[in-house]
């Protein structure tokens, strides 16, 4: 882990400086192909932490669709492609691009934007089949995005 | 179709739970007690004919063998309690008419054969279509004078279970034209309509995407022609409605409610793809 911090008010600062610092969802600019130049968070991104957000059902649950063989999951899915030589496919903006709103490099594509927090049809509060009180957050945070996107180029 | 079958090709997934399901294949043929075949596959209605897929398949078959086992044996189907349920209620009096189902409608092996197979149905007198549910609450608060059901609460779907099981083996047949067409339309349009904040229609899983797997998940296509449905995981019955209830829900959406006209129109289109598969009564599912 890149971001070793062991003083709680040091993190609690870095949290709040990091917060201050993301591209807000409504504010992401993406380039032809759907790709995102930027950190999402201004921050690197890292990977230990991806490879846990990709197995987090609360998270990205990635591998709910996608199977990696470096993660090892049980029964992982295959309703979207495997995720191995991912890196070798792709350059870091275009992963990006991919992960926060994969819809902008494959129209047609089911996979959910995982940084994107308006334009839904019926959108709920997480899985309770309730209308949503005030603004939904996007799935992941700007800088698990980064996290998901730093692993994803290790996938060599 | 690459379900693993006698006669199909096996996908790597499905070996890979092949493997580590002991016990023997089951196969494609659902014998209900040794002597009733139901149809699990058919020829896809000409509407489906841009949807790509040409053949539709029963969700019985995309279940591991032992789940499928469970349908073939009414004994060992933990639904057919719920029936034996509903059959007391037919002849029990309820309301203020103190009339039971059978004072009007006699022996339900006769009256209600079929009946599963046709809903839901328009009702010329209400103007709507009307789901198998909604015409048993019909029936109850205004020809009873009871109390309703909750819709897809135990005792509702312990009666659809019991009129449901009349029709076993009888090809699902609604009726999607005439004065059922517009919402019929309206079935479809909810049906690729991407809802939530996962952005997910009932087509990219169940049409786009079936016999694949999201997790240890086997998709199928979505078929409820074996509603209701005893679900091993809720230990309960579940109805059409309710799933999907669940299913819109899981987008991360906000759901709408089992007995609104948006999901009876949904069950609606959503029987009509299984035009020409067997009602199964009550089947079993994870």
């Amino acid at each position: 882990m890149t971001r070793i911090i062991t003083l709680a008010s040091g993190l609690l600062a870095i949290a709040t400086m990091a917060a201050a610092e993301d591209v807000a969802p409504s504010a992401v600019s993406f380039a032809d192909g759907g790709a995102i130049l930027a950190s999402l968070s201004g921050m690197p991104g890292d990977p230990a932490n991806g490879a846990v957000v990709m197995v987090d059902r609360t998270k990205g649950n990635c591998i709910a669709c996608h199977q990696v063989t470096a993660i090892n999951a049980d029964f992982p899915g295959n309703v979207g492609p495997s995720l191995d030589g991912a890196g070798d496919r792709w350059d870091e903006s275009q992963l990006r691009g991919i992960v926060s709103n994969a819809k902008m490099t494959f129209p047609d594509t089911v996979m959910p934007s995982f940084y994107k927090n308006s334009g839904y049809i019926r959108p709920g509060a997480a899985f309770t089949g309730k209308a949503p009180e005030g603004d939904l957050p996007p799935l992941l945070t700007a800088q698990e995005v980064e996290d998901v996107v730093a692993y994803l180029a290790t996938l060599k | 179709m690459t379900r693993t079958t006698s006669k199909g090709v096996i996908s790597a997934a499905m070996l890979s739970v092949l493997a580590s399901t002991a016990g023997a294949e089951i196969g494609d043929k659902l014998v209900v007690n040794g002597d009733l075949e139901l149809t699990v596959e058919a020829p896809a209605p000409a509407f489906m004919a841009d949807t790509g897929i040409k053949t539709i398949y029963s969700g019985w078959l995309f279940r591991d063998p032992d789940t499928q086992k469970i349908e073939m044996d009414d004994f060992d189907n933990p639904g057919m309690l719920y029936v034996d349920q509903g059959a007391e209620m037919w002849n029990t009096p309820a309301g203020t008419s103190n009339k039971s189902c059978a004072d009007c409608h006699g022996d339900a092996t006769e009256t209600m054969a079929g009946v599963r197979a046709t809903y839901p149905k328009w009702n010329e007198a209400a103007g709507v279509v009307r789901s198998l549910q909604g015409q048993i609450e019909f029936c109850r608060t205004e020809h009873q004078g009871a109390e309703p059901w909750k819709y897809a609460k135990a005792e509702i779907n312990a009666m659809e279970a019991f009129i449901s099981m009349q029709s076993r083996g009888m090809p699902v047949n609604v009726a999607i034209d005439g004065p059922a067409q517009s919402t019929w339309e309206q079935g479809r349009e909810i049906y690729y309509t991407r809802y939530g904040q996962l952005e997910l229609s009932c087509a990219n899983c169940h049409e786009q995407n079936y016999d694949h797997y999201i997790r240890s998940d086997h998709l199928s296509q979505g078929q409820i022609n074996g509603f209701p449905v005893y679900r091993l995981k809720d230990t309960q019955l579940t109805t059409a409605s309710g799933r999907f209830v669940g299913c819109v829900r899981d987008t991360r959406a906000e759901t709408f409610k089992a007995d609104s006209a948006e999901f009876t129109a949904l069950e609606l289109y959503v029987a009509s793809r299984g035009n020409g598969l067997s009602v199964e009564g009550v089947s079993v599912r994870h």
